[in-house]
C-alpha cells in the first residue's frame, strides 16, 4: 500500500515538476513568464489530439513540446522584441491559450485516450517494496529527474549556464561583457514552454489519459509558485514538487480515514505547508537572495 | 474609410434584420445558460445535450442559444437579463447558483418563461423549477456494489457536502445494506466538481484504503479510468462512460434532460406552458441507467428488478426503518421520506465511515 | 529583416493618445480574419463585441457594475507594483474582505440601522488589509517571497468561504444549500440611478480611489516615495525612505481596496455570500493595472476595455453564436495588440535588413546626439 501511495504521490508531483523545472531557467535568465498555464493546456489538447489521430502517444508528446515552445515563443516576441510588460503578457498568454486548447479541443470531448504505458522491466519490477516505485513508473517520471539533473548541471557547471545566470542577474552588465541577452533569453523562454507543454500532456496522456476544458486546473500557477519556494534551486524544484503532492494525497488519505475535520481545511494542508515551509527557509536571507535573479522582470533593450 | 463606415453600418442592419426574421416566421427561441463549458463531458454537457435533443425534435418551430462557462454571482443576472432582452420566449438556468439572479430577472420580464433546476425559489408565477431523482439511480448502483464487493467496502468521491450529494450518498448506502447489512462506504470530499486530476487522486486513495468499488459524484471520467487501471469495477457519472471503462462501468446514471426541455419548450410554443415544480426520475425517463454491464446475470437481473420496482413506484429508496448515523430513529418501519426533508438532506444514515461537517 | 528598438527620448504624446487605437484598428483586422476562418460574418461578429454592450443603458449599468472591482483592485495594485512589491493574490484579499464584511448582516441579522452599511464598508477594507499584511509582513520580517505566499493564500479564502458558506453561515431557512442569508435592505450597497439599471456604488468608489491615488501618486510625497523605492531601492535608502514600512504599506492599500471591492460586490451586485464570488476578478485585475500602464487613471480605461471585451463576448456568443472559447481567445488577443502597441509610446520600431553595419550607425548617432 505504502508503494503504491508512493507512486501515486509521483503522478501528482512530475507535472508540477516537469512545468517548474521550466519556469525556472525562463526566470533565472531574467524573464518572469506567468503564462505557464496557458501553455500547459496547450500542451494537454496537441498532446492528445496527435496521440489518439496517429495512435502514438510519443508523438502526441513530441507534438505537446514543439506546440509549448511554439506558444512560448509569442510570449518571447512580445516580451523581448516588443518588451511589453511580462506579467500582463502572460497572464494575457493564459487567457488566450486556455481559449484556443478549447477551440481546437470541441471535437475530442468524451472521447478516451490512449494511455503512456509505464516500464516493465522484469525481475528488478518485481523486487519487494521498491521495485515499481523505482523502475516501474511512467517514462516521464525519470525524464523529470534527468531534466532536473541536467537543468542543474547546465544552469551551475557549464559556460552557457553561467552566461544565463548573468543575463539574468545584471542584463546590462552581461550585455556589456558581449553576452547576447535577447537571444539567450529567447532559448530560455522556448524551453520552458517546451517543458510546460510536457507538463501539460502529461496530464492528458499519464495522469488522466482524456480532454476536458481547463483539465490544467490551475496545476500552472501552483507551478509557478514552486519555482519561488525553491529559490531558484533545481532540486528544491523535486522537493517541493513532492512536499506538494506529498500533502495533496495525504490529505486525501485522511479524509477516508473519516476524521472529524472539515474536508475545507485538510484541503488547503498543501497551500499552508508550502508557506509555513518557505518561512522557514528563507529566514537564512543571504541564501535567498543569492539565488533570486536580480533583473527578474525588468525589460531590455540593447542600447547599440 | 467610408468603406469601413458603410460596412459597420450594414453589419447593424444586418443583424437587426436577423432580429425581425425570427419574430415574423414566429418561432421559439429556447435560451440555455451552463455553469460549466459545454467540453466538460458532465454535467453541462448532458444540458447541452438537451438542447440538441430540443433542436431535433422541433426542426424549424425552435431557435436556440446558450452561454456556456457563466460564472455564478454577479455575472449571472447579466447574463440571464441579456438573454431576457435578446428575445428569448423561454430561459433555462442550470445551475443551483443562478437561484435568485434567475428569479430577480423573472419579475422585470413577467413574459419571458424562466426554467431554474436544482432550485427551490419561485418568486414569480413566469418561473419553474426542476430537478431529478438521481437517488434512485443511486439506491440501483448501492445494491450492485454489494453484490460485486468482496471487501465490503465502497469508495464515493464527492464533490461538495449539499443535500444533493448527501442524499445520493445515503441512497447508496441504503441499497448496499439492503444487501448486506454490514456494508461501509469510505467518503472523500474532492472539494471540486470538476478536476480531473485530484478525482484521480481521489480514487487511487480510496483503493489504496482497501475499497474495491468506485462510485463518484463529480464530473469528470478519470475515476473511471483509475479504477480500470486497478483492475476494479466502478460506475459513472451524468453521462455514460463505458468507453472510459469497457470491463469497467458496471452501469451509470444519465443525466437525460431532452424530453423534459422538449416538453417545456413545446409547451411555450403552443402557449400551453404553466408554472411547475418537476422533479422526476426513472418513471418520466429523465433519470435513465446505463446497460448493466460487467457483471453476472443474477446481480444484473436484480439490479434491473429494483429498477423496475422504482419505476412503478412499488417501491421508496428511503423507505424506513431507517436510522440516522448516531443511530437515532428516524423512518419507522414502512415509513417513507417526504420530498422536502430529502431535499435539504443534512445528515447520513447508519453505515457511512465519514463526518459531516455540522 | 528583424525588428529594431529605438528608445525615445522622451514619452511620445503623440503614441501615448494614439496607440490604444492602433491597437484596435489591429485587433479589428485579426478579428476579421480569425471570425472568418471559424465561418461567421466578421463585421457583424465585432459589432456585436465592441458596440452592441454600449448601445443601451442597462447595459452601460452591467459595463460599470463588472468594470467597478476591476477598477478598485487594479488601483491598489498599482501601489504594489510601482514600489516592486508583487501582490499576485488580490483574489484573496478580495474574498477577505467581502467575509469580514458580511459578518454584520449575517450573524446579527436583527441590528439593522443605517449604521450597518458604513461599518461593513470598514470591515471589508480591514480584512482585505489584513489579508494582505501577511504576505507583507513576511516578507518584512523573514524575507519570504510574496509571490508565493500571496497566491498560496488565494487557495486558503477559496477554501475558507466554501467551509463558512457550507457550514456555519449557512442559510438557517434555505433547505441546507450552500449560502447564506439575504442581505437585509440596510446592509445593500443602494443602486445609483435604480431607474435604469443595477450599477452600485461601488462603481462611485472605484472612480474616487483612482483619483485619490492618482493624486497621492502625481503630488505627494509618499507618492514619490512609492516611485523612488521601486525604481532604484538604493536611492530609496539614501533618501531615508524605510523598505520595511513601504511594503506594509503597498500591502495594506492594495489589500484594503481589494477588500472593499469585495465586500461592494457582496453587498452591492449578489445580495449573500456564497461559495464563488469572485470569477477570478484578483488575478484579471493584474492584467488591468498594467494594461492602464500603472496609472491610476488609465486603469479606469483598462477596466472598462476589459469589462467590455467580457460583456461582448457575451453579446456574440448570443447573437451569432460563437462560442466562450472563441471569446476568450478573442480577449488574449486583444490584450497581446494593447500590449504591443504601447510600445510605441517609448520606442521607436524599425525594420533592419541583414548586414545593417552601414546603414544602421548614422541612425544610431542621430539618436545618440538627441538623447
Amino acid at each position: 500500500m505504502l508503494e503504491s501511495i508512493l507512486i501515486t504521490v509521483a503522478t501528482a508531483a512530475t507535472p508540477l515538476l516537469i512545468a517548474a523545472i521550466g519556469e525556472l531557467v525562463v526566470e533565472r535568465s531574467g524573464v518572469l513568464n506567468l503564462g505557464v498555464e496557458g501553455m500547459m493546456i496547450m500542451g494537454a489538447i496537441t498532446g492528445f489530439a496527435v496521440a489518439l489521430t496517429t495512435g502514438s502517444p510519443w508523438l502526441g508528446i513530441f507534438a505537446a513540446i514543439i506546440v509549448g515552445a511554439l506558444v512560448s515563443l509569442l510570449f518571447g516576441f512580445l516580451t523581448l522584441t516588443l518588451v511589453t510588460n511580462q506579467v500582463a503578457t502572460g497572464l494575457a498568454l493564459t487567457l488566450f491559450g486556455l481559449g484556443l486548447s478549447g477551440m481546437i479541443g470541441e471535437s475530442f470531448v468524451g472521447r478516451p485516450g490512449i494511455r503512456l504505458g509505464t516500464l516493465d522491466i522484469p525481475v528488478l519490477g518485481d523486487l519487494p517494496l521498491v521495485g515499481r516505485l523505482i523502475f516501474g513508473q511512467d517514462p516521464l517520471f525519470y525524464i523529470s529527474i534527468m531534466l532536473t539533473a541536467a537543468v542543474a548541471y547546465f544552469l551551475f557547471s557549464t559556460r552557457a549556464g553561467l552566461m544565463l545566470r548573468a543575463v539574468g542577474d545584471n542584463h546590462v552588465s552581461a550585455h556589456a561583457q558581449g553576452i547576447k541577452v535577447v537571444r539567450i533569453r529567447y532559448l530560455a523562454v522556448m524551453f520552458g514552454g517546451a517543458c510546460a507543454g510536457l507538463a501539460g500532456a502529461y496530464l492528458s496522456l499519464v495522469y488522466t489519459p482524456q480532454w476536458v476544458e481547463n483539465m490544467t486546473a490551475g496545476r500552472g500557477w501552483i507551478a509557478l509558485a514552486l519555482v519561488v519556494f525553491a529559490s531558484w534551486r533545481p532540486w528544491r524544484v523535486v522537493a517541493g514538487a513532492y512536499l506538494f503532492g506529498g500533502v495533496t494525497i495525504g490529505q486525501l488519505h485522511a479524509q477516508a480515514q473519516a476524521l472529524a475535520i472539515p474536508s475545507q481545511l485538510l484541503s488547503s494542508l498543501p497551500y499552508l505547508a508550502t508557506i509555513a515551509v518557505l518561512v522557514i527557509i528563507s529566514r537564512n536571507r543571504r541564501l535567498t537572495m543569492m539565488n533570486t535573479p536580480a533583473s527578474l522582470g525588468r525589460p531590455f533593450v540593447p542600447d547599440r | 474609410m467610408k468603406h469601413t463606415l458603410k460596412a459597420i453600418a450594414a453589419a447593424a442592419v444586418m443583424a437587426f434584420a436577423a432580429n425581425g426574421q425570427a419574430l415574423a416566421q414566429d418561432k421559439t427561441k429556447a435560451c440555455f445558460i451552463y455553469v460549466g463549458p459545454i467540453g466538460d463531458f458532465g454535467w453541462s454537457y448532458q444540458h447541452h445535450q438537451g438542447l440538441l435533443d430540443v433542436e431535433e425534435a422541433m426542426g424549424d418551430a425552435v431557435e436556440t442559444a446558450y452561454l456556456e462557462s457563466v460564472p455564478e454571482g454577479a455575472d449571472a443576472e447579466r447574463a440571464i437579463e441579456r438573454f431576457a432582452r435578446s428575445g428569448c420566449d423561454i430561459i433555462f438556468t442550470t445551475s443551483f447558483g443562478y437561484m435568485d439572479p434567475t428569479n430577480k430577472v423573472a419579475g422585470r420580464f413577467p413574459d419571458v418563461k424562466f426554467e431554474h433546476a436544482t432550485g427551490y425559489k419561485r418568486e414569480h408565477p413566469n418561473v419553474s423549477t426542476y430537478n431529478s431523482r438521481f437517488y434512485e439511480g443511486r439506491y440501483i448502483q448501492g445494491v450492485i456494489a454489494a453484490k460485486m464487493s468482496e471487501a465490503g467496502v465502497a469508495g464515493y468521491i464527492a464533490s461538495f457536502p449539499i443535500p444533493e450529494v448527501v442524499m445520493g450518498i445515503n441512497a447508496f448506502v441504503l441499497g448496499a445494506q439492503s444487501i448486506n447489512p454490514e456494508f461501509k462506504v469510505k467518503v472523500v470530499w474532492a472539494n471540486t466538481w470538476f478536476d480531473p486530476g485530484k478525482e484521480a487522486d481521489a480514487a487511487k486513495a480510496l483503493i489504496d484504503q482497501g475499497v474495491d468499488i468506485i462510485t463518484q459524484h463529480t464530473d469528470s471520467t478519470a475515476p473511471m479510468q483509475v479504477a480500470a487501471d486497478r483492475g476494479i469495477k466502478a460506475f459513472g457519472q451524468a453521462s455514460d462512460m463505458i468507453e472510459f471503462g469497457p470491463e469497467t462501468q458496471l452501469t451509470s446514471i444519465v443525466d437525460d434532460w431532452g424530453p423534459y426541455y422538449i416538453e417545456r419548450v413545446k409547451a411555450v410554443h403552443e402557449g400551453t406552458w404553466e408554472q411547475v415544480d418537476v422533479w422526476a426520475g426513472l418513471k418520466e425517463g429523465h433519470v435513465v441507467m446505463a446497460p448493466y454491464k460487467n457483471m453476472p446475470d443474477d446481480v444484473a437481473a436484480l439490479a434491473k428488478e429494483t429498477e423496475e420496482k422504482i419505476r412503478s413506484g412499488e417501491f421508496h429508496p428511503f423507505t424506513g426503518p431507517i436510522k440516522k448515523q448516531d443511530g437515532s430513529d428516524w423512518l419507522a418501519e414502512g415509513e417513507v421520506a417526504d420530498d422536502a426533508t430529502l431535499l435539504g438532506m443534512n445528515f447520513y444514515v447508519e453505515g457511512v465511515d465519514d463526518q459531516l461537517p455540522n | 529583416m528583424r525588428l529594431e528598438l529605438i528608445k525615445r527620448p522622451q514619452q511620445s504624446p503623440l503614441f501615448s493618445a494614439l496607440s490604444p487605437f492602433l491597437a484596435l484598428g489591429l485587433t479589428l483586422i485579426a478579428g476579421a480574419i480569425m471570425f472568418l476562418a471559424l465561418g461567421k460574418n466578421p463585421f457583424s461578429a465585432l459589432y456585436f463585441f465592441f458596440i452592441d454592450p454600449l448601445l443601451e443603458v442597462w447595459s452601460l449599468h452591467e459595463l460599470a457594475v463588472k468594470a467597478a472591482p476591476l477598477i478598485l483592485i487594479g488601483v491598489g495594485l498599482s501601489i504594489c507594483y510601482l514600489s516592486n512589491n508583487w501582490n499576485i493574490g488580490a483574489e484573496g484579499q478580495f474574498i477577505v474582505g467581502a467575509i469580514a464584511g458580511s459578518i454584520l448582516p449575517i450573524l446579527f441579522p436583527a441590528f439593522q440601522s443605517w449604521i450597518v452599511l458604513p461599518l461593513m464598508l470598514l470591515m471589508g477594507i480591514a480584512g482585505g488589509a489584513a489579508y494582505g499584511a501577511v504576505p507583507a509582513v513576511l516578507k518584512a520580517r523573514f524575507g519570504t517571497n510574496e509571490i508565493l505566499t500571496s497566491l498560496m493564500l488565494v487557495y486558503v479564502a477559496q477554501l475558507f468561504l466554501d467551509w463558512l458558506v457550507r457550514g456555519p453561515w449557512r442559510n438557517p431557512e434555505g433547505f441546507n444549500f450552500p449560502e447564506t442569508r439575504n442581505f437585509h435592505s440596510y446592509a445593500i450597497l443602494p443602486e445609483m440611478l435604480p431607474a435604469s439599471g443595477r450599477a452600485h456604488w461601488g462603481f462611485a468608489f472605484a472612480i474616487i480611489a483612482a483619483i485619490l491615488l492618482w493624486f497621492m501618486l502625481a503630488r505627494t510625497l509618499k507618492g514619490f516615495e512609492v516611485k523612488v523605492i521601486g525604481q532604484s531601492p538604493r536611492a530609496g535608502r539614501f533618501a531615508g525612505f524605510s523598505r520595511t514600512r513601504m511594503i506594509i504599506f503597498a500591502f495594506l492599500v492594495s489589500g484594503g481596496l481589494a477588500g472593499l471591492a469585495g465586500i461592494s460586490e457582496v453587498s452591492g451586485a449578489i445580495g449573500q455570500l456564497r461559495p464563488s464570488i469572485s470569477p477570478g476578478y484578483g488575478f484579471t485585475a493584474i492584467i488591468v493595472a498594467f494594461l492602464g500602464r500603472l496609472n491610476p487613471l488609465g486603469i479606469i480605461a483598462a477596466g472598462l476595455v476589459l469589462a467590455l471585451s467580457y460583456l461582448g463576448g457575451e453579446a456574440a456568443q448570443i447573437s451569432i453564436g460563437v462560442t466562450d472559447k472563441v471569446a476568450r481567445a478573442f480577449q488574449g488577443m486583444l490584450l497581446f495588440f494593447v500590449l504591443a502597441c504601447d510600445t510605441l509610446i517609448h520606442y521607436r520600431i524599425r525594420l533592419v535588413k541583414p548586414a545593417p553595419a552601414l546603414a544602421a550607425a548614422p541612425a544610431n548617432e542621430r539618436v545618440e546626439k538627441h538623447a
